[in-house]
Order: C-alpha cells, then structure tokens, then sequence
C-alpha cells in the first residue's frame, strides 16, 4: 500500500470508525486508541471555544450536538481552534426554536475571534480635544478598532451569557428589540460587548462604507430631524473614544 | 537575535503564566506550542512576548504534518515563519508524524511506516520546510500504537533523515519508552541506534497504561523507567537541553521545578561519568 492510500484509509478510519478502514491499518488495538484521540480532542476543543453554550444546553446536549458536528464536519483547517467556526450555524440547525442557542455559541465563538484579532492602539479621547486634531471634520471618516465585530442579535442571549459567565442563576431566553446588535470589539486585551441600537449600527456601518462625519449626519437627519442627527453623532464618537473603540478619525 | 537554547525548561502552560512573564520561573527556557502563537495578535501572543524577554524559546508545533504524502501547506509554513520572525526562537521542532491528508487535519500525531517512501517523503518535506523558515528544524520521535510493516526500524529511519536533510532529532525519551512498551523492542537498541550528536533538545513526560498500550497522556509525573531511560541517554548524548512536557492534570510549578531538578542531577552525574571514564 502507498503511503497516500494508508493515510487516506487512516483518515477514513477516524472519520467514519468504520472496521473496513481499520483493517488497512494492521487491526490490533492501536486504531482504537487513535479513533478515541481524535474525537477527543474535537469534543474538548469545541468546550473550550463554546463554554457559555455548554452550559446552557448542559453536558448531554452539549456533547450530543458536538457529536453530530463531528460527523458531519471534519476538521480541515491546522488549527484546532478553527475547528469550531461553523459550528454556530450547525446548532442553529438543531435548535431552531431556541435563537438564543445559536446567539450564545455566537457570541461564544465572536468573543473568541476578538480575543486574537490584530493588534491596534485606541484613539484617546483627549487626542480630538486640539481643534486642529482633525483636518476637516466635514469629510473625516471614523475608523473603528480593527477588533471590533457587529452581531445582529434576535434574543437576550448577551445578558444569558454574561450570568452564565459569572455563575449566576441566567434569565430566560426572551425576544428584543427589532435591530437590536451586539458590539464586540477589545479593550487593551480584553474583549468587552455591549448592545447597539440600530441607529449606532446604522452610524458604524456608514462609517465602514466611508462616509465622513457630515454625510453620517445628514444621513442620520432623515430619520432624527438635523438637531438630533448632529446631537446623536456626536455622542456616539465620545462614546466611543471612551470605550476605546475608535483606531483613528480623519 | 537568536539564542542557542541550554539548561532546563519547561512547557509554559497557562497556571504558571504569571511566573513566566516576571520571570520568577526557575527554568533555563521555556517551550510553547507553536500553533497556539500563529494567531494576528491579542494577550496570547502579548504573553508570549513578555515571557520571550526573560526566558530563551523552543516553539514546537504539532500541525506541520512532515510525513503529509501530498506535502505541506504554503499557508501553515507563512504563518509559522511569521511566528519565528517575531519570537526569534532558539529551537523549531516538530513531530516524526502526518496530521493532514486532502484537508483533513486529524489534530493527532499520527504513525508512518518505516519505509523507503515515507522517506522520501518526509525529507523533501524537511527540506522544504527548512528552506521556508531559512533556519534548521528538530523532529521529536513520536510514541506510537501502531507499528506498520516497514524496511527499517524507527531509530533507522531517524538516523537516515538527519543525514539525507541536517535536520537534527527531538529526542522524547518517554515517548521512546512508550513506543518500545506497545511494540516490544528494547529501548537501548533505539538508543544505540540514534546520532546522538543529532540531538538538540530532550523531552521527558509522563504516561498512563490503558486496557492494553501505554498511552502518551502528559498527565503524570516522569516514572522511574523514563528516568532510568533519561540517565542511558544522557550518557551516550551528553549534556543535552531538557525540559519537561506537562499538558494535563498540571500541578503548582513548585511540582515541576522539583521534577525538573531530578533531570538537572541525573545529568550532572553523567557527566560526571563520563569525565571519569
């Protein structure tokens, strides 16, 4: 046998554990032993990634739908925590009727990303306080931390997963507010999130398209009236200077 | 500016993070999981900066795959490389192992037969990787519960790679106690068999006996046979770097700078010997 076949039976064996690919690996006990590794490691790394979801669905359910995952999806990418990118989706698929299930392991997932995202120094907020800090604030675009991630969300699964991660009792899963979005980004080296409502995702995703500051108020103006649309804006900036969520203006 | 690594270390695992980065850590170097670092940036990678200032650094990767029949991957060797460029690392080793075949990665270090064309193939693979790091690599022997029909034996195999590539050997010495264990071969044959002046670097770690193999866990102190195994190849290999590979059931660094202490003796008395004799 070529080394190419055997590494192909190999792989089948421990996707599949079926006997008829373990006998092209001599039989024996080791196969086994291999098998057990291999799924072992997938249960524990998406454990480690998705821990506020595990303990919402508890141990059994956890592992049942990591087990079905596993079937379904094996890993391809070199690093085990990858393993766990679709698995979001996967569970949505088996929870249909609970959208916090999938929220959770999002945001599991999200926080995760964060946590290793590129680096990138926070604008300070005393940094805008020279009038001449910002050339020409009709056309300066506001550039969010590269860590920063938006997420739509349907339930309260932000406040269900921060109980969950400080061992309190979690409320019920319950619907919020239509548009309502989850921000996750890092301060310093820790991820933080917290919600947005639409207009401040509406604010963040002009500003990602690159509007300048003007065309965000104006585009604001249509819903808000100018005042509340300059008012708004502003806010929102100080806001997020102080929360660190802003890279650069200009 | 790359160190030449010496002494004794330990993996730096996430207990003992704090002890690392003030550099409190009674240790000579320390040994991190190379893909746990391949990441864009974060308190990982802060972490093993701040470690990196007071501690020389082995990284030691388990996803290269060198015995993948259909090669490396262009992406995984970018990133690494990357990785060594920052850290500056005194060490680069990876397993005698595959891990990856048509894009599936099985996230375990897998066995290869001893033969002609897994040869072939890890040292085009070896060579490829050293040239893409622009720097010499180590291979740690695996431990293995499988033993595939093959040409030679695996300290052949070892002692052909290191000649026909420059690599130079990882020797885990647990993982040689381990494999002679399952598949019935004296371990002072393996020993006898290895260039020692290949060897950079030596593992020590500890096992469990399953229902019917020794299985590699890394959750054990090191057991009196790894270190009588330790003390044969100390005596043929001199005075090699050395650290202890702890992944599971991790005790208080106290623990393992004990441990590490025992490795530290038996090393001064082969030398020692060796002087005398």
């Amino acid at each position: 046998m070529s080394l190419l076949a055997m590494q192909r039976d190999f792989r089948d064996w421990l996707v599949t554990g079926e006997d008829a690919a373990a006998a092209g690996l001599g039989g024996g006990n080791g196969p086994a032993v291999y098998q057990n590794n291999y799924r072992t490691a997938l249960v524990s790394s998406l454990a480690e990634t998705f821990q506020r979801l595990a303990l919402w669905l508890g141990d059994a359910a956890f592992e049942a739908a990591a087990a079905r995952y596993i079937d379904a999806r094996p890993p391809s990418s070199w690093t085990l925590d990858a393993y766990g990118e679709d698995f979001t989706a996967f569970v949505d698929g088996l929870y249909r009727d609970d959208p916090e299930v999938a929220e959770l392991a999002s945001i599991d997932w999200t926080v995760g990303q964060v946590f290793v995202s590129p680096d990138a120094e926070a604008l300070r907020p005393e940094a805008l306080a020279d009038p001449g800090a910002v050339a020409d604030w009709e056309t300066a675009v506001i550039h969010p931390m590269p860590s920063l991630l938006v997420m739509p969300i349907k339930t309260n699964a932000d406040a269900i997963w921060q109980a969950l991660a400080t061992g309190e009792t979690p409320p019920p899963a319950e619907a919020v507010e239509d548009g309502t979005a989850l921000l996750i980004w890092r301060q310093g080296l820790e991820p933080v999130f917290r919600r947005a409502d639409v207009h401040e995702c509406d604010v963040l995703a002009w500003s990602a398209a690159g509007d300048g500051f003007a065309a965000i108020c104006e585009r604001l103006a249509a819903t808000l009236g100018e005042d509340a649309a300059v008012t708004t804006a502003g806010t929102l900036l100080g806001r997020w200077l102080a929360e660190g969520m802003v890279a650069a203006v200009g | 500016m790359t160190e030449h690594l010496s002494g004794f270390g330990l993996g730096m695992r996430r207990p003992h993070y704090r002890s690392y980065i003030d550099g409190t850590a009674p240790v000579d170097f320390i040994e991190v999981i190379s893909e746990n670092f391949m990441i864009p940036g974060g308190k990982p990678l802060d972490t093993l900066l701040k470690a990196r200032g007071n501690y020389s650094l082995a990284l030691h990767g388990v996803s290269l795959s060198i015995g993948s029949a259909d090669g490396l991957r262009d992406d995984y060797l970018a990133e690494l490389k990357r990785l060594v460029d920052i850290m500056e690392p005194a060490v680069v080793s990876d397993h005698l192992c595959w891990t990856r075949i048509d894009g599936f990665n099985s996230h375990d270090l897998l066995p290869l037969p001893y033969t002609e064309e897994a040869l072939d193939v890890v040292c085009r693979n070896i060579d490829r990787a050293q040239d893409a790091l622009g720097r010499r690599m180590l291979f740690e022997n695996p431990s293995s519960y499988i033993l595939f029909p093959g040409a030679m034996t695996e300290w052949e195999f070892l002692a052909d790679m290191t000649r026909r590539t420059g690599c130079g050997l990882l020797l885990d010495v647990n993982n040689i106690h381990v494999s002679a264990m399952n598949h019935g071969f004296a371990a002072a044959n393996y020993l006898a068999g290895i260039p020692m002046d290949t060897v950079g670097q030596i593992h020590l770690a500890g096992h469990v006996q399953g229902e019917h193999l020794l299985i590699d866990t890394h959750d054990q102190p090191v057991p009196p046979e790894v270190w009588a195994l330790y003390r044969a190849a100390t005596a043929l290999a001199g005075a090699v770097p050395t650290m202890i590979e702890r992944d599971d059931n991790i005790p208080e660094l106290d623990e393992l700078c004990a441990e590490l202490d025992v490795a530290r003796a038996i090393s001064a008395e082969t030398a020692g010997e060796r002087i005398a004799a």
